[in-house]
């Protein structure tokens, strides 16, 4: 029995492979962009816990100390019985790249990578000391090939991408710090009654890594917004999973009842009709989970290179395959085919044995059903609202974009409709009453495809409101913080005194960026010391500040801060903030800092240099007339190296391209999403006129030609998109406004002005009015040449 | 003696409505012997259909007991109910609810499969006995109103079910059609010793058969 009434059902898509091929596109696609932002976020994270963890296992206990770790300390732990080991970290540039060097002493670290480990065993004096080899990532290897100045390098798993670890000995020396510790590492099992380390260097404060590291922390936002728009994907994907399993059940409606009339007992045709379900999905969750591999391997570089960019963040350019996220995949097809056929498999269950034979409409809803629809999206709109309140800011923001899109998306066809009736009302001729009246019929038959269609358009003129207001918004402040001409770096202390000399009498102005690392609000954070200039009181992008604030800072008397730390550790004017252990500043300044994930402190030079004695006074800001000019002084009369110098146009173009890189994945995205509510809308007409005959024959039969029915389903499915853009619009304005008031500012720290772009708004109108034409070329094609003898059957089939 | 293959007694049933409930049967009872044929008359309304429904184990009736083939239909479940179907009552409906997407041979062997007791030569003599041998590739949409019931008739015999009810069998289709239709389902009927129970408007059809029940406002008249 089971066998015959299976094969009853699959006949079903035997005679209809374009509605299986609908359903299992519908359901790979959306599987796809899931999975693929799965498979991105999975390969990154996986790349921050391998930077977390690159002595083994878990993160380990670190000491630290202002300016650094003194050798005296080191020495003393080690004498007291502590199991501590040191490590040297700093930034290298090499062929145009930064990379973290992390000096390690392999003798007493707790653990090392695998082919560190190894080769120590094997031959020590190839990873000890000056001049010994140095170990980084394979694909960074690659990268590598013939530059200069770095120690022969050997491939190593396990270190994460754009790291290279050598013996701390070769690191200083590499990095020009002779007896420098950053930090000393803490193994795991220490020898118990030992000496408080309070006791024995005071000076030295012990910090646990929090749970996946402060990158995986930093990044999340980014992750999240990845997830919200794969999300968004799946959620028009399932659009035309519901649309093809409700039109696949209510056409096998009369075959349903025939086969419980004859003898299939209804709890056996539930299991059926589920397992089936779940088959089609376990296909199409497979194909889409490729497909979302593929998918998430063209992405992945342009990720990396934002995540790098924007982060710091190193993350492998190669995508590996992990079950994790594959069957992750596949569990999502299978929920999302679950949820798109729960409502079918429940009036399937309701239905009863005698029901009409006939199909029941599947395009027809009661007004009844559109108003209840229109209700929970308007109690979808509240919720929204209610959550963005409630919960935390970012939780938040996000509940309130799913409510918004999906609450108006539940509205729409309540909208069309009551348009459609306002349109009918005021119609006098014939064809047009019928028109419009026809059009209306439709509108529950096209509600899903057209609703797909509202949440890829306004996700369109949504994310393209941001990122223009973004881009507007960043290229001003680009102007305003990249004041100086030249950016120029010396390579020691000495170097640097006699650059300033040097540059004193040939530049309008040379102004120190001096900086010194600390942590403000539990998290690391830079302070700066800067000279008082014009340049800072003119062009500083200052958000908010007191009345006396330049001269305040000049004095030394105060501080500024940058956005992203002011809105995390909610720090206001005037308030109070100790930039390093033992000296605090009242804030006088909140400025604007763009991209930059830390947080950010500027004060006095001097008030800076007083308190960080060894200071690191290497880097300055050159005001020119005539950069080129003096550029070329530098490198021919000063001797300092090209690579030294950076000119105020190549960072604003670095700059730029960081962003625009940034917006690629969210721009590649936005693609797929608008291509998934095309096909939606594709597939949604293709099956209406299937069923468009029994409505059309009648008006043909009455002196209207098939070119002209053509034309007229041709207009209509244009002017239905069109009316459905024209309503995208404020919805994607309310998204964008969600996005640059809530969720950048929780996500990423800083607030930007909304500016509006209508080119915008008249390509997403262009765009929805295209893909209607285009889908509805097929249908109308057939609909023109159809025979006048399949027009006759309508009525040689009536009874 | 042997069992009547169906017993009906005191059989009511009501349906609700906007004005409160409607009684379509009010105390009918009949019986169906083996090999005899009934054919089930009266105006719309009369509760023919609704009477068909209950028999066949389609229907639950308000009150009154109903043994199909010796079983009492009252205390099944759907399951159960389901079962008795699939392997005691041959369907044949007036718009003939074919399987869409099956062809003729694969809908007319449908309910044996089901049963399971597919008989590949019998199917084949059916088809042939009822017209439809050239057929048996086409699918329903692609057959005229005439030859789709031949084909409902063929799904209903090819298990060989001891009971056969039709509901207006040949409601949709001309007299001549009509006749041809009923001649080859009295004549299978008495081939394979099936009790037949028939749904008909026709006083004209209604005469060919062995017996006759008139309905009336629910009551057999």
């Amino acid at each position: 029995m089971i066998r015959t009434a299976l094969g009853a059902l699959l006949s079903h898509w035997r005679r209809r492979p374009g509605q299986l091929a609908t359903l299992l596109i519908g359901l790979m696609l959306a599987t796809a962009l899931f999975s693929a932002v799965q498979a991105i976020n999975t390969e990154a994270r996986a790349s921050y816990g391998r930077a977390a963890a690159l002595f083994g296992g878990a993160p380990l206990d670190s000491l630290r100390a202002e300016g650094g770790v003194t050798l005296a300390d080191y020495a003393a732990l080690r004498r007291a019985g502590w199991r501590v080991s040191p490590v040297l970290e700093g930034d290298l540039r090499v062929t145009g790249q930064s990379l973290r060097l992390i000096g390690i002493d392999p003798l007493t670290a707790p653990a090392l990578p695998s082919a560190i480990g190894a080769a120590l065993t094997r031959a020590p004096t190839d990873i000890l000391g000056t001049g010994a080899m140095a170990f980084t990532a394979p694909q960074t290897l690659a990268t590598l090939e013939g530059a200069a100045g770095l120690p022969p390098l050997r491939a190593a798993e396990g270190i994460p991408p754009g790291r290279i670890i050598a013996d701390i000995a070769l690191a200083a020396r590499l990095l020009g710090q002779p007896s420098g510790i950053t930090r000393l590492v803490l193994a795991p099992e220490q020898p118990s009654n030992l000496p408080p380390i309070a006791e024995i260097a005071p000076g030295l404060t012990r910090e646990t890594p929090e749970a996946g590291g402060d990158i995986a922390r930093l990044t999340d936002s980014f992750h999240l917004n990845l997830t919200a728009f794969g999300l968004l994907s799946f959620a028009v994907g399932l659009f035309i999973v519901h649309g093809a399993i409700g039109l696949a059940f209510e056409q096998r409606r009369p075959m349903l009842r025939s086969l419980r009339a004859l003898g299939v007992p209804l709890r056996s045709l539930i299991a059926l009709l589920l397992a089936e379900i779940m088959t089609l999905a376990l296909i199409a969750g497979a194909l889409g989970v490729t497909l979302g591999y593929l998918v998430a391997g063209a992405l992945l570089p342009d990720v990396a290179a934002t995540l790098r960019g924007l982060y710091g963040a190193e993350v492998s350019g190669g995508l590996q395959f992990r079950p994790a996220w594959a069957l992750g995949g596949l569990a999502v097809a299978l929920g999302g085919a679950a949820l798109a056929s729960g409502s079918s498999l429940w009036r399937v269950a309701q239905m009863p044995l005698l029901s009409a034979a006939q199909p029941r409409a599947w395009a027809r809803a009661s007004g009844a059903a559109l108003r209840r629809q229109a209700l929970a999206g308007a109690a979808l709109f509240a919720l929204g609202l209610l959550a963005s309140l409630a919960l935390p800011s970012l939780t938040g923001g996000f509940a309130l974009l799913a409510g918004l899109l999906i609450g108006a998306a539940l509205i729409l066809p309540m909208l069309l409709t009551a348009g459609l009736a306002l349109g009918q009302s005021r119609a006098k001729a014939g064809l047009p009453q019928w028109l419009w009246a026809d059009t209306r019929q439709q509108v529950p038959g096209l509600s899903l495809a057209l609703m797909a269609l509202l949440l890829a358009l306004a996700t369109t003129v949504g994310v393209g409101t941001m990122v223009s207001s973004f881009r507007l918004t960043f290229t001003g402040w680009l102007d305003q913080r990249l004041a100086s001409e030249l950016y120029v770096t010396a390579r020691t202390e000495e170097e640097g005194a006699a650059l300033r000399a040097f540059l004193a009498p040939r530049a309008d102005a040379v102004l120190p960026i001096w900086s010194a690392p600390t942590r403000l609000n539990g998290r690391a954070a830079e302070v700066y010391g800067f000279a008082d200039h014009p340049t800072y009181r003119d062009n500083w992008p200052i958000l908010s500040g007191l009345p006396e604030m330049w001269d305040q800072v000049a004095r030394g008397e105060a501080a500024l801060v940058n956005e992203q730390l002011a809105r995390r550790a909610d720090l206001t004017l005037g308030q109070n903030l100790e930039i390093l252990p033992g000296w605090s500043l009242p804030i006088a300044g909140i400025y604007s800092d763009y991209g930059n994930p830390e947080g950010q402190v500027m004060t006095s030079l001097t008030a800076l240099a007083a308190q960080v004695p060894n200071l690191p006074r290497l880097r300055h800001g050159v005001r020119s007339n005539s950069p080129a000019a003096l550029r070329e002084a530098l490198i021919s009369d000063f001797g300092l190296p090209p690579d030294a110098i950076t000119d105020q146009a190549s960072i604003k173009a670095f700059s730029l391209g960081v962003f625009e890189r940034t917006f690629t994945v969210t721009a590649a995205l936005n693609v797929l999403t608008l291509g998934v509510a095309g096909f939606a809308l594709l597939t949604a007409f293709l099956t209406l006129s299937s069923m468009r005959l029994p409505q059309l024959a009648p008006v043909w039969a009455q002196g209207i030609t098939r070119r002209r029915l053509g034309q007229i389903e041709l207009a209509r499915s244009a002017a239905l998109a069109g009316f459905t853009a024209l309503l995208a619009i404020p919805l994607g304005l309310a998204l964008a406004w969600v996005l640059l008031k809530v969720v950048n500012v929780a996500a990423f720290g800083w607030e930007l002005p909304m500016f509006v772009f209508p080119l915008q708004w008249l390509l997403a109108l262009g765009l929805a009015v295209l893909a209607a034409l285009l889908a509805a070329w097929i249908p109308m094609r057939r609909l023109a040449r159809t025979p006048p003898a399949r027009f006759l059957q309508v009525f040689a089939h009536e009874r | 003696m042997t069992q009547p293959l169906i017993t009906a007694s005191d059989l009511t049933k009501s349906f609700p409505a906007p004005g409160g409930a409607v009684q379509v049967l009010a105390g009918v009872s009949l019986t169906l012997e083996r090999g005899e044929t009934l054919a089930l008359t009266g105006e719309s309304g009369s509760g023919k259909s609704t009477l068909l429904h209950l028999l066949g184990a389609l229907d639950a009736p308000d009150s009154g007991e109903i043994t199909l083939d010796g079983k009492a239909l009252g205390g099944l479940n759907e399951a159960a109910r389901a079962k008795l179907r699939r392997q005691s009552v041959g369907l044949v409906f007036q718009q003939f609810n074919l399987i869409p997407s099956l062809d003729v041979a694969a809908n007319i062997a449908f309910q044996a499969r089901l049963a399971g007791r597919y008989d590949a030569a019998w199917a084949t003599e059916l088809a042939a006995r009822l017209g439809l041998t050239e057929l048996t590739h086409r699918y329903p949409e692609e057959l005229s109103g005439g030859q789709q019931q031949r084909v409902a008739i063929g799904r209903a015999l090819a298990g060989r079910p001891p009971v056969l009810l039709a509901d207006e069998p040949t409601g949709s289709l001309d007299e001549a059609t009509a006749d041809d239709v009923l001649d080859l389902m009295l004549a299978l009927v008495a081939e394979t010793g099936a009790g037949l129970i028939t749904v008909t408007h026709s006083e004209r059809l209604a005469a060919r058969f062995g017996r006759r029940l008139h309905l009336r406002r629910g009551q057999v008249t």
